[in-house]
């Protein structure tokens, strides 16, 4: 009976060899930190597959908000970085952390929320808009999870002269996930919420939600893309990095870029090139 | 995969991103299996059988880390394994290897502490007998956890429904990475959070009907098995 057991525990090894091995075979690859709204509304499926047949480079896409996206490469855990707040992109530059920051793309936050509208802030500019929520404490929901969304929705509360800290209340519901997620919260609370747009169009679950303020100048949402610092972390692989970062501000990457449409609808607007970089 | 395609969809049209999801899914949680019951089910034994100073308070931490919380073996695990962890150097954070560690980690407990239960019955019942004939301490552990092994098969499935259900550990470790990472649990999460809620929910049902049909597989084998050894 002790034998049995020693060919049940030599089956089972033989077993983990066969599962395991698929898993291990190494290929030419980088790994990028990057934020949900470009992997939730869809452009890196329809991106990297490009960029992959042209180099053979295999990009594996780790989707977090751009505050951890860029903690993830402060550790050493990415070789790219294709984020969307600026401050906290110049504030990674100046730590050393990363070797160059390049415009790629752009496109604009929304302010989504209820038709029914209890603010009564559709076609209002955004600072009136935001002043309406915190006067009727209509439900507002906030990713809070210091991604580009979140800071880019923390300065339109300063803007609009707003203390959101001091004056967050029931109705202001912060909720620490990604975009997606903040927009299925507030299809289900009925309440407001500032998203990009690139995942707005992409989203499939929108109940009563629609686009009620855009087009303010103030919502502009610029993305930017670094090779991390080698000289920080020796393991960054810098030529394929580079190469990733080369062809996504190229003519080519660019032009695949503005390809990238859902429903007629162009996504993100390529603009590496609006400065002569 | 198609956004728009429903599960039953890509299922009958065997969808090659579907297939691969399914099979990292199977090779982490099955790896993490073997690992953990090479481990647990010695471990389990040894503390039913070994007498020291300290036993009672091992089996209440063993006990205890039957609900250990995944994401917070996720964290611990990607802190090791960071570039600028104590195993950096190996580069495994965001492989499935790092994703088998973790989940070995977490399902050891739940394999060894209902095994040094089930071995610790046994051992009161077969004591006298054993000690007479004189078998060791190696020779009573296999002979107990053989004649365990009925129970034991509870407890090893209990471990691989907690290894293929869990998500928190596997989304912090593996990245959900496309075709690389990502597992069944964490495409649901991602489809859920592009509000793609049927494709999320033919996901979930793909994965449920994984696990029973694996459960199956592994009753019937037990069915027969008892018969043979009659």
């Amino acid at each position: 009976m002790v034998s049995r057991l020693r060919r049940f525990v030599l089956i089972a090894l033989c077993g983990l060899t066969l599962t395991l091995s698929p898993a291990f075979s190494a290929d030419r690859s980088i790994v990028v930190a990057s934020t949900t709204s470009t992997e939730d509304s869809g452009l890196f499926g329809y991106l990297l597959p490009l960029f992959t047949a042209k180099t053979g480079i295999a990009v594996k896409v780790i989707a977090q908000g751009t505050g951890q996206a860029l903690d993830t490469a402060r550790r050493g855990d990415a070789d790219v970085v294709f984020v969307h707040a600026k401050a906290q992109e110049e504030k990674f530059l100046a730590e050393g952390f990363g070797v160059k920051r390049f415009d790629v793309m752009y496109n604009d936050f929304v302010l989504i929320g209820p038709k029914a509208d209890p603010a009564g802030i559709k076609g209002k500019d955004i600072e009136t808009a935001l002043k309406a929520i915190k006067a009727r404490e209509a439900p507002f929901i906030s990713r809070g999870d210091r991604s580009g969304t979140h800071t880019a929705e923390l300065a339109l509360w300063r803007q609009a002269g707003i203390d959101i800290e001091a004056g967050k209340g029931p109705w202001y519901r912060a909720i620490g996930q990604g975009m997606g997620a903040a927009l299925n919260t507030a299809s289900a609370l009925q309440a407001y919420v500032l998203s990009d747009r690139g995942t707005w169009i992409s989203f499939k679950n929108r109940g009563d939600l629609d686009v009620l303020v855009e087009g303010d100048k103030r919502l502009f949402n610029q993305y930017g893309v670094m090779l991390v610092n080698p000289e920080k972390h020796p393991t960054v692989k810098k030529d394929d990095g580079q190469a990733f970062v080369n062809w996504l501000i190229s003519p080519e990457g660019q032009a695949a870029i503005a390809g990238y449409k859902i429903d007629g609808q162009q996504l993100f607007f390529p603009d590496a090139h609006k400065k002569g970089s | 995969m198609a956004d728009d395609s429903s599960a039953w969809q890509l299922i009958l049209a065997g969808d090659p991103v579907l297939l691969s999801i399914v099979r990292v899914s199977l090779a982490v949680s099955l790896s993490a299996l073997a690992l953990a019951s090479l481990v647990g089910l010695p471990l389990g034994a040894m503390l039913a059988l070994l007498r020291f100073p300290g036993r009672g308070i091992l089996v209440v931490l063993l006990n205890a880390l039957m609900g250990l919380p995944p994401v917070v073996v996720g964290l611990a695990v990607y802190l090791l394994l960071s570039r600028s962890g104590p195993l950096g150097a190996f580069g495994l954070l965001f492989t499935p290897t790092a994703m088998v560690i973790a989940q070995t980690i977490i399902i050891i407990p739940i394999i060894a502490a209902p095994t040094r239960q089930s071995v610790e019955d046994f051992w009161h019942e077969y004591r006298d007998e054993l000690t007479a004939m004189g078998v060791g301490p190696i020779g009573r552990m296999m002979t107990l956890l053989w004649d365990a092994r009925i129970s034991l098969f509870t407890a090893v499935l209990a471990g691989f429904g907690r290894a293929a259900a869990e998500v928190g550990a596997v989304m912090i470790v593996g990245g959900n990475i496309e075709g690389f990472t990502r597992t069944m649990t964490t495409a649901v999460v991602l489809e859920t959070s592009k509000g793609n809620l049927p494709l999320a929910m033919g996901l979930g049902i793909i994965l449920v009907a994984l696990v029973i049909a694996i459960n199956a597989v592994v009753w019937t084998t037990r069915t027969w098995s008892e018969r043979q050894a009659g």
